[in-house]
């Protein structure tokens, strides 16, 4: 039996169609995978089926029925539950809280602690999905969040659960683990629609494929009848060339030096120590190491945003280490932060203010602290164009632009500055195949034009393909350097892990 | 709880124009229980209305007086509204325009050989600074140490209100049984647009003001850094802007725009400071800018209903018989309305799916 089919559902926002007649079907048990560019519309059909969105046409059907659904409630009745794209799970109330919040078991008029502990233990160990019910929320993992997410879905009986870029946040073992949950979910005979970006992901893990282009469906296929050259390919449109090429380049004099760089950030307790290294004109450094050894703050140090005890950094032959953010942007610093919600976006202003975020009393976008309009306007168009955002106009908010766009806007201001540095962090996190290739030759363009790029990322791939150098970082400290080419993808991940120290040097 | 968290998501992504559409339902049906309370209190409904809308438009001396009662909230609503562009709370207004009211007669007092209209810039001037520095104590309080505003600012409230007091009583009050100061001089007093209404241009300068807080909202640099600290203080300082400075001195701001409050009503009304002469004006402005949901013209629309209802409030209390304690309980009904929006469309959705369901 089918468990959803949604048909012929379309949906605009404004002039941008995101839904344009699509079509789903998925069966009863099975892990369906939808894969699409950024903006292809996925979320909005997801939310359409979850009664966030209302259709504008089309019609659903849940186990052959036909059903209406107007808002969530409806839809956690029909057994659909969703965990989405950015979590919505109330900071400061414990796990347990978050999991019955709304559906709270009573006890007279109060709330009954003790089974809503003891029922979301049942639930963690029955799925192997570890929480801690008495943690509250912001002190917890990105990954224990997510299982947050989806013990809150299970508890309300979802039998189809919708899954919204669950991995884009997690760490390749995290990832692993979610995998482990989905398929002891689907031996339990639930139905999961996943959504990503990772065609890996799509190949390990999905029965069956859905692919969406510019809010329509291009096709249905089964995982195992497929590559994922065929699927990149539906996705864009065009061949995708995964590989990029890397231009041969010459020695050059360093633009970029920190010396003995240490600091101790007190709430996680880690300790970066003593960490030294050069990146020279045109030449991308790449920084390995699993999420949570020191990269986050080896980012705010190097930005300002977090203050460093002892240590030098130097760009372009000065000593900025006295110098503050703005000013460290201002002389040739730019920064594509790991947190784009966090830091790199204000999600309620509109395109043209985010696109002049750090420069706002510059010239051209202000005179004598007057924004000039005109100007501001000009320049959010051209970065609109020149980096293709797909959005309904400049004065679209960032909030409602898709994840992958709302990247590039962070790329396009802090590129268009035409900076010295570029501190890339996580460049390609949440972002579309097609994206991912536009980002690396962006960068790659940058490094042949002379720029230095620190390269921050959890994607082996990545790293390796664009760097040139590669460091690793274990527990705060730099335990290996070397020639991109130097280390193997084993090497590589032993050192991340900690081990192997002696092995290269 | 899960429709309540959808409904928000939804109130954070409504347009200009059905916030309007929003406020102007809350205040009608605000205005219906009013209805409903007058009959059942065993009064002509139709009467205690008309009187209200006479009282408030219905000649020129109502009209004055409506625009008296409102030109104080649009200062202290606005000043609320300015904190919370950068994400403060401000409830320190009413302390603020003591300051504001203080510093004005003062300067008006002893400058009284200046000239009319330098003199009451300068009184004007005064109150804008010591109510900006009243202010700005709670933003470096709150820059530096943390301590949260609201809680800041309600101690400086009192702390404020007695300080003005004792140093009135110690060094500026006129002799006699009343706490207050000597009037000031003829030429500082504001000019009243119609005779005897004491309506002056403190109106004008109300506007004015409206109309410079929007414009560095929309169109400054200043402005600009202020919204992104308060929609979202780590992007702000992700970008370089020092959110501690940009937090003291919106404080320093909205309080200079509450200490005007006092100014005005010093040198168009009382001609002089009289120790506790608000009648809360500050925490008034709070409900203003909720009302007007922290937009300055929303701030103006809101004060001149507020006004509105005071001035109806007391003619439909002479001519009608009815208390006019009704009206400040639609007062605090049209907030509560506007106040809580997701209610509204909570009452309109299960109104909605009573007749869907089974
Ligand atoms: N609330 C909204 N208001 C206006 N436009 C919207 C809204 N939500 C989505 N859109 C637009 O609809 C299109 C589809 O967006 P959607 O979020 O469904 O994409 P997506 O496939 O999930 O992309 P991503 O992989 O980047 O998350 C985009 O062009 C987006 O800008
Ligand atoms: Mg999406």
């Amino acid at each position: 039996m089918n468990a959803v089919e949604l048909k012929d559902i379309s949906k605009a926002f404004g002039g941008i169609l995101a839904n344009d007649g699509i079509d789903l079907t998925v069966k009863e048990g099975e892990i369906h995978c939808i894969l699409g560019e950024n903006g292809a519309g996925k979320t909005t059909l997801m939310k359409i089926l979850f009664g966030l969105y209302s259709k504008d046409s089309g019609r659903i059907l849940i186990k052959g029925q036909e059903v209406e659904i107007k808002e969530p409630r409806q839809a956690i009745n029909l057994g659909i539950g969703m965990i989405h794209q950015h979590f919505m799970l109330v900071n400061r109330l414990t796990v347990a809280e978050n999991i019955i919040a709304g559906d709270e078991p009573l006890k007279g008029i109060f709330i009954d602690q003790e089974r809503a502990n003891s029922e979301v233990e049942k639930l963690s160990q029955r799925y192997n999905l570890k929480v801690n019910p008495a943690a509250r929320i912001e002190n917890i993992s990105v990954g224990e969040q997510q299982r947050v997410e989806i013990l809150k879905a299970l508890y309300r009986n979802a039998e189809i659960l919708i899954l919204d870029e669950p991995t884009a946040v997690l760490t390749p073992q995290e990832t692993e683990e979610l995998f482990q949950v989905m398929r002891k979910l689907k031996r339990n005979g639930k139905t999961i629609i996943f959504i990503t970006h990772k065609l890996k992901e799509t190949m390990t893990i999905s029965d069956r494929v859905t692919i969406l282009r510019d809010g329509r469906k291009v096709g249905t296929v089964t995982t195992s009848e497929t590559s994922p050259e065929e699927l990149a390919r539906m996705m864009v449109g065009r061949e995708v060339v995964l590989r990029v090429d890397k231009k041969a380049r010459k020695l050059d004099r360093p633009i970029f030096e920190v010396r003995g760089l240490s600091l101790h950030n007190k709430k996680s307790n880690l300790y970066l120590k003593d960490i030294s290294f050069t990146i020279e004109k045109g030449e991308i450094l790449g920084v390995a190491g699993v999420e949570g050894n020191g990269q986050l703050e080896l980012e705010e140090a190097l930005t300002a945003l977090r203050k460093i005890e002892q240590g030098q950094i130097i760009l372009k032959g000065r000593d900025i280490t006295g110098l503050r953010t703005r000013e460290r942007r201002d002389f040739g610093l730019a920064h594509i932060p790991s947190d784009r919600l966090k830091r790199g976006l204000i999600e309620e202003f509109n395109l043209e203010r985010n696109l002049i975020l750090g420069s706002e009393w510059q010239e051209p976008f202000a005179r004598r602290g007057f924004l000039v309009k005109r100007a501001i306007q000009a320049y959010a168009k051209r970065i609109i164009k020149e980096f293709d955002i797909r959005t309904s106009g400049s004065q679209a908010k960032a909030a409602d632009l898709s994840g992958g766009n709302q990247q590039k806007v962070i790329l396009g201001r802090e590129l268009m500055r035409d900076p010295d540095l570029i501190i890339a962090s996580q460049p390609t996190r949440g972002v579309d195949v097609g994206a991912i290739e536009y980002i690396h030759n962006l960068l790659l363009e940058m490094r042949d034009r002379g720029k230095g790029i620190l390269l921050i990322s959890a994607e082996l791939d990545e790293l390796r393909s664009l760097s040139d150098r590669i460091m690793v970082i274990y527990e705060g400290t730099i335990v290996a350097e070397g020639k991109t080419e130097d280390f193997t993808e084993e090497e590589l991940g032993l050192l991340m892990a900690g081990q192997g120290l002696e092995g290269v040097g | 709880m899960r429709s309540i968290i959808g409904l928000l998501t939804k109130v954070k992504n409504r347009s200009t124009i059905t916030e309007l559409l929003y406020s102007l339902t809350a205040i009608v049906i605000a205005l219906i229980i009013g209805a409903i309370l007058i009959y059942f209190s065993g009064h002509d409904v139709w009467k205690a209305y008309y009187n209200l809308f006479y009282g408030a438009f219905g000649n020129s001396y109502n009209l004055a007086q409506t625009l008296l009662k409102t030109t104080p909230l649009i200062f202290t609503g606005l000043a609320v509204a300015i904190g919370f562009q950068s994400g403060l709370f401000n409830i320190g207004g009413e302390g603020q325009l003591y300051w504001g009211a203080f510093a004005t007669a003062v300067v008006a007092i002893t400058f009284s050989h200046l000239p009319g209209l330098i003199l009451i810039l300068l009184s004007l001037l005064a109150g804008a600074v010591a109510g900006g520095i009243w202010g700005s104590i709670p933003g470096y309080l709150k820059a530096r140490t943390g301590a949260h505003e609201v809680i800041t600012t309600i101690m400086l409230n009192y702390i404020g209100i007695l300080a003005t007091t004792f140093l009135l009583k110690n060094y500026f009050k006129e002799a006699g049984p009343v706490d207050q100061t000597r009037m000031i001089p003829e030429s500082a007093r504001m000019s009243e647009l119609i005779p005897y209404t004491r309506l002056t241009w403190a109106i004008f300068l109300a506007v004015t003001v409206i109309i410079i807080i929007d414009y560095l909202f929309k169109n400054t640099s200043l402005g600009y850094d202020i919204q992104a600290v308060g929609k979202n203080r780590d992007a702000a300082e992700y970008a370089g802007i020092r959110a501690d400075g940009i937090i003291i001195l919106t404080m320093a701001l909205s309080g200079a725009v509450a200490g005007l409050t006092g100014s005005t009503i010093v040198l168009g009304v009382l001609h002089r400071f009289i120790t506790n002469f608000s009648p809360g004006y500050g925490f008034t402005g709070i409900a203003v800018a909720v009302l007007g949901r922290n937009k300055p013209w929303g701030v103006l629309l809101a004060a001149l209903l507020f006004g509105a209802l005071e001035a109806g409030g007391m003619s439909m209390q002479l001519f009608a018989k009815i208390p006019s304690d009704l009206m400040t309980i639609v007062q605090g009904l049209v907030i509560l309305f506007v106040a809580a929006p997701a209610f509204i469309q909570l009452l309109s959705k299960s109104l909605r799916g009573a007749d869907q369901s089974e």
